[in-house]
């Protein structure tokens, strides 16, 4: 017997299939003749959202990725191209080897043409003749691809056993013996046809494929047997319990026989073990043939089969095991009905009131710890177990204090200090990380937002701990990071720096942070990978060698990163200037607005933002990755996502009934027009005076392909010298009045969960306030689009007419125009919001920008500039080029 | 069975070093890099280090003496950049095929020549093909996902061009190398099947990827072992990494290779990583210590050095690994005939 061949696939990762791998499961939803909706994108020039389709199949645990582009109104190759190459750079999709899929064998060789993995053609068979098949399986080959078979001839498809058996041993011979073709590359899709569909020549349809799945496993070595399985239970379209069962049952005997990939939607399957008996039985008759009257029983048994809503009910049973695992049971799971009461029990037995912490608590903290390391707990889950971990400790504290055995931190891993920096208000992400590790036994000392880099500094000294963490979300924060870094070198620090927060980055924390400390430097950005890092940092056998290799780590990435930069090339401003974005004034339609001037909002009816929230950066607060509202169904963190849009509809629901948040807005629209290329002017009134002032633009200085312009949102406004009066606005709204005194009170409660929680949506109703605000000021304060018609997906999909670019972000990242809109809509004084230090705004669930409102205008990223800019802006603004410098360093170039 | 993969299977073949740092000891003046044929030409030439080929064929043929006498087994030819995508910078794409077909030339000169000197030691030439200096599945511009500034069909073309060339100009193999997107080793090894089939020639494959930095994957984002699979369709006499990192950094994805693949396992790391100038500082005798860990653990079958590696560091390359026996090849010596 000669040793079986692996089918082996890439993507920028190894797929290897072998007789003991799992079923490999294809994800058929990029498949425009299987999916309406893959379709209409596509046919909507969408594909952004079709690749998101891509991603989730594979976040779903699809281990091939199958694409189709076959429609009579498409051009197939045009789109198989396009969508593959957006594909291959998304690195979280691109990880799965790709199916390409087509009827047509130009989509298939232009598919191959650009993808870098080994993929999987599907299909060619001899349905063209010996000739043909030949030819493309040579190229198969020279592409270096696996192929699917199609049992398939010149006389048409297999749909018996002899004839299945029949082409596929043709099929074999011809490619290992005339073509060279590695056996184990050949994967056959043997035709699995509908079963229970009344006509008796398609009673054996399932068994047929089974039986020759078998036959072709034992007498053709190596090879691999697909096919579609949801075609085997069309009959029953419409009875979900009926199809998955089917599903299962056929799989369920075609693994056996030797089946090995399938394209099979997982929501659309019941486990073997759960159908029940009764089904199960109609079922298999059906599947295996067993009886003549198969077909008619099922489908009378399917008539009393119909989709079953699971119970939910509280299940109370844990309360009856042993006191120890009534504790675990609690930590892992955030119930905290009853951790006083078994606290309390265990108070009494324990020897010491302390034992209770180190024994009961930790042993049930360190199963929370291993579940979430290994991935089986997700983040909202660990901060609930957190606050009852909490609640335990406050409620034990006063026992160990009386019992004057010492302190509970001292059994504590390490002490690490964390603060937000200096000029930055974003907390929600350290005390996340805070949270987390706290669980995990180690002391946190958070000093809060803006903290001043002395303070940092003294208390790192005076608390003599053992690991510093910062965070920050504005670009201003990343120098103050540095600043502090230089400071602890210079003070001769030795304790670890992690850095995380928005804005911050590997590259930056390597190529601008990391250089100025000689001890460890890591850039830490979610709060499962926090845990880890600390616990290599700070235990003394891996210690050194981690340090060791981060340093090594950093600097390579440094090197490569400095090294890779270098081929940009820019264009000075002068040159990056002629090649603005050049709108034709003379034809393009200037709305006057409606209501000129300054105005503001108090008080808005919190009910009316709810239908504005956009839910899935929500998700991602808590590291919970997937768009809304898919990830709610999510087959991995679906669950979990569930309960917290469940709690964070209940906060919001308080919020709302006891108005317990305040949303203020101030915004204005004025006559404006670009000056000198890059600024716009605009004019405005100040109690009887007319006043005018100017918003300085950046624009993108790296040398882009011809016809591509370089922007600067100044492009978008008509040049003064045209004699066309246009207009502009700006804004600045704040749903954040309230929301610390609500975390703060939820905080002495012990309960960081909900502190959290009422954080992350103050920021979310903020942003939903920007876009009710800017629908309002389309529609009728501006006017220029009082039809629009736009569903709550369009608005998260920014498919308006117009933008509301945000001093700090991509378009414009320069923060010092905030200070611009602060004078001229009086800001401060109309709705109270303030600028810090670092012109972050406080409070901090807060947004301001422009409004830009001709139909050209759109978002885009500025990337980086050079120096001749710098210098310029400076000019400009009349200040001094360090300034400029300082506040524009995030975005100017190392070239 | 050719004479390189018969020598292949009894010992560890030596590949020689980089040919940029030796060429940079001569310090070619723009003048010196046009020579009289190319004095006019519109475009500044200086840093075309494949026209050095034509316009200074001595010192290439100096520079491959240099490492045969050092110990190399293998030299490669001065065409690293020798395609029409590369030479568009210098308006060269009409000078490619001759450009490829001298230097093979002239290193299988000198092959022969010292061959004839010691007939136990046969010396061979690899075809050097570089990666061009455009990625076929990679955008570059960041606002363009899927913008390509290079298609396979236009990197087929010009690869098969070349190996056009070095076919004729007489070496003994194909070296695919430097691959930092596999695509376009794809295309290559595309181009050279083709081009097989119609000359009817055997000439074997050799193929090196780059693992660019310490996340262990290609530029174009692949694993070591993804890698490896994307580019097994293809018999190839062997497969390994060269440049980018230096011979410690380059172990496990080595072993993974080794591991996971029956060709014969190639491996030309830098002379470490460049210090803080960007120069390639490590000594021979520190990097040959740390190749000796290859050689304990049988991890390769060819071996040599790309940046910052000169003839000295080859020498010390090539005496400790006379030391050791090559890693075994089941594939090359038990051809599986289906």
């Amino acid at each position: 017997m000669t040793k079986f061949r692996a089918l082996k696939l890439s993507g920028l990762e190894p797929l290897i299939i072998t007789p003991e791998s799992n079923f490999v499961n294809v994800g058929e939803r990029t498949n425009m003749s299987g999916s309406k909706k893959f379709l209409r994108l596509i046919k909507e020039d969408n594909y952004e959202e079709a690749l998101s389709i891509a991603r989730n199949q594979v976040d779903e645990g699809a281990q091939i990725i199958d694409i189709n582009m076959d429609d009579g109104l498409v051009d197939g190759k045009e789109a198989m191209v396009k969508f593959l190459n957006l594909i291959v750079a998304e690195p979280d999709i691109a990880r799965v080897p790709i199916m390409i899929d087509s009827s047509k064998w130009e989509i298939i060789e232009a598919g191959l043409r650009v993808v870098q993995g080994k993929c999987v053609v599907n299909s060619i068979s001899l349905k063209e003749g010996e000739e043909e098949f030949i030819k493309h399986a040579k190229k198969v080959k020279r592409y270096g691809a696996a192929v699917i078979i199609m049992a398939f001839d010149e006389l048409g498809q297999a749909d018996s056993y002899d004839r299945r058996i029949e082409i596929a041993e043709r099929s074999y011979n011809i490619l290992t013996q005339k073509v060279g073709f590695p056996p184990e590359d050949i994967i056959f899709d043997l035709n699995i046809f509908p079963v229970a569909t009344g006509m008796d020549e398609h009673r054996r349809n399932a068994i047929d494929f089974i039986e020759a799945t078998r036959w072709v496993k034992s007498n053709l070595p190596h090879c691999s047997i697909s096919g579609g399985v949801s075609n085997v239970s069309f009959s029953f379209r419409g009875n979900i319990p009926v199809r998955e069962a089917m599903h299962s049952v056929f799989l369920y005997h075609a693994i056996k026989a030797g089946m090995n990939i399938g394209i099979v939607n997982p929501a659309m399957l019941e486990v073997y073990d759960n159908i029940p008996k009764d089904l199960l039985e109609h079922v298999e008759d059906v599947i295996l043939d067993r009886r003549d009257d198969a077909t008619d029983r099922l489908l009378i048994f399917a008539e009393t089969v119909t989709g079953t809503i699971k119970e939910n009910k509280i299940d109370l049973s844990w309360r009856e095991k042993t006191l120890q695992e009534r504790i675990t049971h609690a930590l892992v799971r955030g119930i905290d009905a009853f951790i006083i009461e078994d606290v309390e029990s265990a108070r009494l037995i324990a020897a010491r009131p302390i034992e209770v912490i180190e024994i009961y608590l930790m042993t049930g903290m360190n199963v929370v710890g291993d579940l979430f390391g290994s991935g089986k707990m997700f983040l909202p889950q660990v901060v609930k177990s957190a606050r009852v971990m909490k609640k335990a400790v406050a409620y034990l504290l006063p026992f160990i204090e009386a019992a004057k055995d010492g302190s509970t931190g001292k059994g504590a891993k390490g002490k690490i200090l964390m603060a937000t920096v200096k000029g930055d208000v974003h907390d929600i992400g350290k005390n996340i990380v805070g949270v987390v590790l706290g669980c995990n036994n180690y002391e946190i000392i958070d000093l809060g937002v803006m903290v001043a880099p002395e303070k940092i500094i003294e208390i790192a000294k005076v608390e003599n701990v053992d690991a510093i963490g910062l965070s920050g979300l504005i670009t201003p924060s990343l120098d103050e990071m540095v600043f502090l870094a230089k400071e602890m070198q210079r003070q001769d620090f030795s304790v670890p720096l992690l850095i995380g927060g928005a804005t911050t980055s590997k590259a930056h924390t390597a190529v601008k942070i990391d250089p100025h400390y000689n001890n460890a430097v890591i850039h830490v950005n979610d709060a499962s990978r926090a845990v880890n890092v600390v616990n290599d940092l700070l235990k003394k056998e891996t210690s050194k060698q981690y340090f060791k290799d981060i340093k090594l780590d950093y600097e390579v990435f440094r090197t490569n990163f400095l090294k890779r930069s270098k081929v940009k090339d820019f264009l000075p401003l002068e040159l990056a200037r002629e090649n603005k974005f050049k709108i034709n004034w003379g034809n393009t339609e200037i709305i006057k607005p409606n209501k000129l001037g300054v105005q503001v909002l108090e008080d808005l009816d919190l009910e009316k933002l709810v239908p504005f929230i956009d839910w899935t950066p929500f998700f991602r607060s808590w590291d919970l990755h997937g768009k809304y509202p898919a990830i709610l169904s999510d087959e991995v963190v679906g669950e979990q996502a569930s309960i917290l849009f469940e709690d964070a509809q209940q906060l919001l629901k308080k919020i709302l009934k006891d108005k317990l948040l305040q949303a203020k807005a101030v915004f204005g629209l004025f006559p404006a027009n670009s000056v000198e290329v890059d600024d716009i002017e605009i004019h405005y009134s100040e109690g009887n005076k007319e006043k005018q002032t100017v918003f300085r633009t950046l624009r993108q200085q790296l040398k882009k392909y011809e016809g591509k312009p370089n922007f600067a949102l100044a492009d978008f406004i008509a040049p003064k010298e045209t004699g066309i009066q246009d207009y502009m606005g700006c804004f600045c709204v704040s749903t954040g009045f309230g929301t610390q005194e609500l975390a703060t009170k939820f905080e002495a409660d012990l309960d960081d969960y909900n502190s959290i929680m009422i954080k992350a949506l103050s920021d979310r109703l903020a942003e939903a306030f920007a876009e009710y605000l800017h629908k309002k000021v389309r529609i009728e304060d501006w006017g220029y689009a009082s039809n629009e018609e736009l569903t709550n997906e369009d608005l998260i999909k920014e498919s308006y007419k117009g933008i509301r670019p945000a001093p700090g972000y991509p378009a414009c990242p320069d923060h010092l125009e905030k200070i611009t809109i602060w004078e001229v809509l009086k800001v401060e004084e109309n709705i109270g919001v303030k600028l810090t230090d670092s012109l972050a705004m406080w409070p901090a669930a807060s947004v301001s920008g422009y409004y830009l409102g001709n139909p050209e205008a759109k978002y885009f990223g500025l990337g980086k500039i050079k120096l001749d800019q710098v210098q310029d802006f400076a000019k400009r603004k009349a200040i001094s080029v360090e300034k400029a410098e300082k506040w524009l360093n995030p975005s100017i170039s190392d070239q | 069975m050719s004479k390189l993969e018969e020598t292949l299977s009894k010992k560890i073949l030596i590949l020689d070093g980089a040919m940029g740092t030796m060429l940079q000891e001569y310090k070619f003046s723009e003048e010196d890099f046009r020579g009289s044929r190319f004095a006019d030409w519109p475009r500044s030439l200086k840093g075309n280090n494949d026209l050095l080929s034509l316009t200074q064929p001595h010192a290439i043929e100096e520079i491959h003496r240099k490492y045969f006498l050092a110990g190399a087994d293998i030299v490669e030819t001065n065409t690293f950049s020798g395609t029409t995508i590369a030479m568009a910078d210098y308006g060269m794409e009409e000078l490619v095929y001759e450009l490829n077909y001298e230097s093979a030339r002239i290193a299988k000169k000198v092959a022969v020549e010292l061959t004839l000197e010691d007939p136990s030691k046969p010396r061979f030439v690899a075809g050097a093909i570089g990666p061009t200096n455009k990625t076929a599945s990679m955008s570059p511009d960041v606002n363009d996902p899927g913008y390509r500034a290079i298609s396979f069909e236009q990197l087929l073309v010009a690869y098969k061009l070349q190996a056009r060339a070095l076919i004729d100009g007489g070496v003994d193999v194909l070296l695919i190398e430097t691959v930092f997107d596999t695509l376009n080793a794809k295309a290559a090894l595309f181009a050279i099947d083709e081009l097989k089939e119609e000359l009817n020639s055997e000439i074997p494959v050799m193929i090196s990827g780059t693992i660019t930095d310490a996340s262990g994957r290609t530029l174009s984002g692949q694993t070591a072992e993804a890698f490896l699979i994307s580019i097994s369709h293809m018999n190839l006499l062997s497969v390994g990494f060269n440049c980018a990192l230096g011979a410690n950094q380059l172990t496990p994805h080595l072993e993974e290779l080794a591991r996971k693949s029956d060709f014969g396992i190639s491996a030309y790391p830098n002379a470490g990583l460049p210090n803080t100038f960007g120069e390639y500082d490590e000594t021979p005798e520190i990097m040959a210590e740390q190749i000796r860990e290859y050689l304990e653990k049988g991890l390769v079958n060819i071996l040599g050095g790309c940046c910052g590696t000169t003839p000295a560091h080859i020498k010390a390359i090539a005496d400790i690994a006379k030391e050791y026996k090559p890693r075994s090849l089941k594939k090359i010596l038990n051809p599986e005939i289906l």
